[in-house]
């Protein structure tokens, strides 16, 4: 199959994606802090090179109950948001999630006001980390468009029927170009398929997990103290599915693109005595250093972690567990924890296990700032100073602060 | 709902398996209606008024309520122009 090379940034990867899959619906709200994604989709949808049913909402909260209206009713449901956008979701967020609707989201990860910044952190989709969402994180472009075909695919398992979100670092990634391989347009198409629909017991017997007045069903309606935590704890295991469905898609989709995507990505772990853990597009110039290092006889490495929710626990052990120091990098706080999100995962993680690594917390990136090469390279010297020491002393460290 | 399902035998999506006409929420009423006929017009205000649609119209012409679903609002005794609504204890 021929593959395309296409020069797009993030943000345009991600609308030429859906614009392959060509959802039902697409509702988005079109301003600030919206990014281009939507922008390209409705040219798109101008041009009528979609079927889609393009709906600007007047608020990202409307965009998202109009996806989970449409999702309900059996539609490929999309949108796309930011930062605040994101925010101003929340309450749909668990709906969407708690109703088991496969919607598929685009968070381009920017800060969360105030003050006022529209730059590059994870303070947003960290604050949804418990909405019941898958969280995919990408690196750069390539893995934007990939996961934006990958995603229909994990949201609508029959296993899973769970709402994902695409998150990827705003303007690292979102304003930047970079060669993106597509896929032929047939291929995206039959990859996705169609949208299949499980058979639940309604009030008037079976039916499709979908409104549809000719069978209908109440999807989330009033559920007290009677039945509420059972419906809660099949999200949960819905969460232990998705982590073993996301890599028999992964499998799939390797098999049709040649790119191989897994829940960890360890890079030069097998001897490594200190590693940095961490999303993102940070994870590429973490790359260029481990390199550097290791030119230098140092035994750097480092796992970056592609799904973030469900955590691959166990993948991540398998990968980083014989590693006697790990910095776990991450552009988030979480204000008055022990540290960050990815952090304390990590941590709780390694707590039952046999070896355990020294974990310590290296927060980078807030509001935008860069992050050098020569900050990563700190970072290893702190871990290796640790290593020499047999002690953490300082668990959460600011990398890039001034003082 | 006697009979409840455990999680692992429900279904997803958090889908009623009954009908909302099992869930009497009569139940959470502490008070009722008690009509007094004499006074009655039978302007079915009191009907037109009810949220829960548990008053209904009688075949004579007056009205009644159902327990299963009244939840004792009294809307029905402050919308009543005759005043022949007098809201009592639940039994």
């Amino acid at each position: 199959m021929k593959q395309k090379l296409m020069g797009l940034n993030g943000d345009e990867a991600a609308a030429y994606a859906t614009k392959q899959v060509d959802p039902d619906v697409v509702a988005a709200y079109p301003i600030t802090p919206q990014t281009i994604i939507v922008e390209r989709f409705s040219e798109y949808v101008a041009d009528g090179q979609v079927h889609s049913e393009f709906v600007a909402v007047e608020s990202e909260h409307s965009a998202l109950s109009s996806c989970i209206g449409a999702a309900a009713a059996g539609a490929r449901a999309y949108t796309a948001t930011a930062a605040n956008g994101l925010a101003l979701m929340w309450e749909m967020t668990y709906i969407a999630s708690g109703v088991r609707l496969p919607i598929v989201m685009s968070v381009v990860n920017r800060a969360l006001s105030a003050p006022l910044n529209i730059h590059n952190d994870h303070s947003d989709s960290m604050g949804a980390r418990d909405s019941g969402w898958i969280q995919i994180y990408c690196e750069n472009s390539q893995e934007v468009y990939d996961a934006h075909v990958e995603a229909w695919r994990i949201a609508e398992h029959e296993d899973v029927l769970l709402p994902v979100m695409i998150c990827f670092d705003g303007y690292t990634i979102s304003h930047t170009m970079e060669n993106v391989m597509t896929l032929p347009d047939e291929d995206v198409k039959g990859f996705v398929g169609k949208r299949g629909f499980i058979k639940v017991q309604g009030h008037l017997g079976e039916a499709e997990l979908r409104l549809d007045p000719g069978c209908p069903i109440s999807m989330g309606p009033v559920d007290l103290q009677d039945f509420y935590f059972e419906h809660k704890v099949h999200q949960m295991e819905a969460m232990d599915e998705a982590l073993k469905v996301i890599p028999t898609v992964d499998k799939e989709y390797g098999a049709l693109s040649g790119r191989n995507y897994s829940h960890v990505h360890p890079y030069r772990m097998d001897d490594a005595e200190v590693a940095i853990l961490g999303l993102g597009s940070a994870m590429g110039t973490t790359r260029a250093v481990v390199d550097e290092l290791r030119g230098e006889g140092v035994k750097a490495g480092m796992v970056k972690l592609r799904t973030f929710r469900p955590l691959p626990a166990a993948d991540l052990m398998k990968v980083a567990g014989d590693a006697p120091v790990l910095g776990v990098i991450e552009k988030d706080l979480s204000f008055g924890a022990v540290g960050s999100p990815l952090y304390e995962d990590v941590r709780a993680a390694f707590y039952g296990a046999g070896s355990k690594p020294l974990v310590a917390n290296y927060v980078h990136g807030l509001g935008g700032r860069d992050t050098s090469m020569a900050m990563i390279r700190g970072i290893y010297e702190d871990l290796l100073k640790i290593k020499r020491k047999g002690r953490v002393d300082k668990t959460m460290n600011y990398v890039g602060l001034r003082e | 709902m006697s009979e409840k399902k455990g999680w692992k035998s429900l279904d997803k999506g958090a889908v009623a398996y009954k009908s909302s006409r099992d869930y009497e929420t009569g139940d959470w009423g502490v008070a009722q209606p008690k009509f007094n006929r004499e006074k009655c017009t039978k302007c079915t205000l009191c009907h037109f008024y009810c949220p829960e649609g548990a008053i209904k119209v009688r075949d004579d012409g007056y009205m009644e309520v159902d327990l299963r679903y009244c939840k004792g609002c009294g809307v029905c005794a402050e919308e009543c122009p005759v005043k022949c609504i007098e809201m009592v204890a639940k039994r």
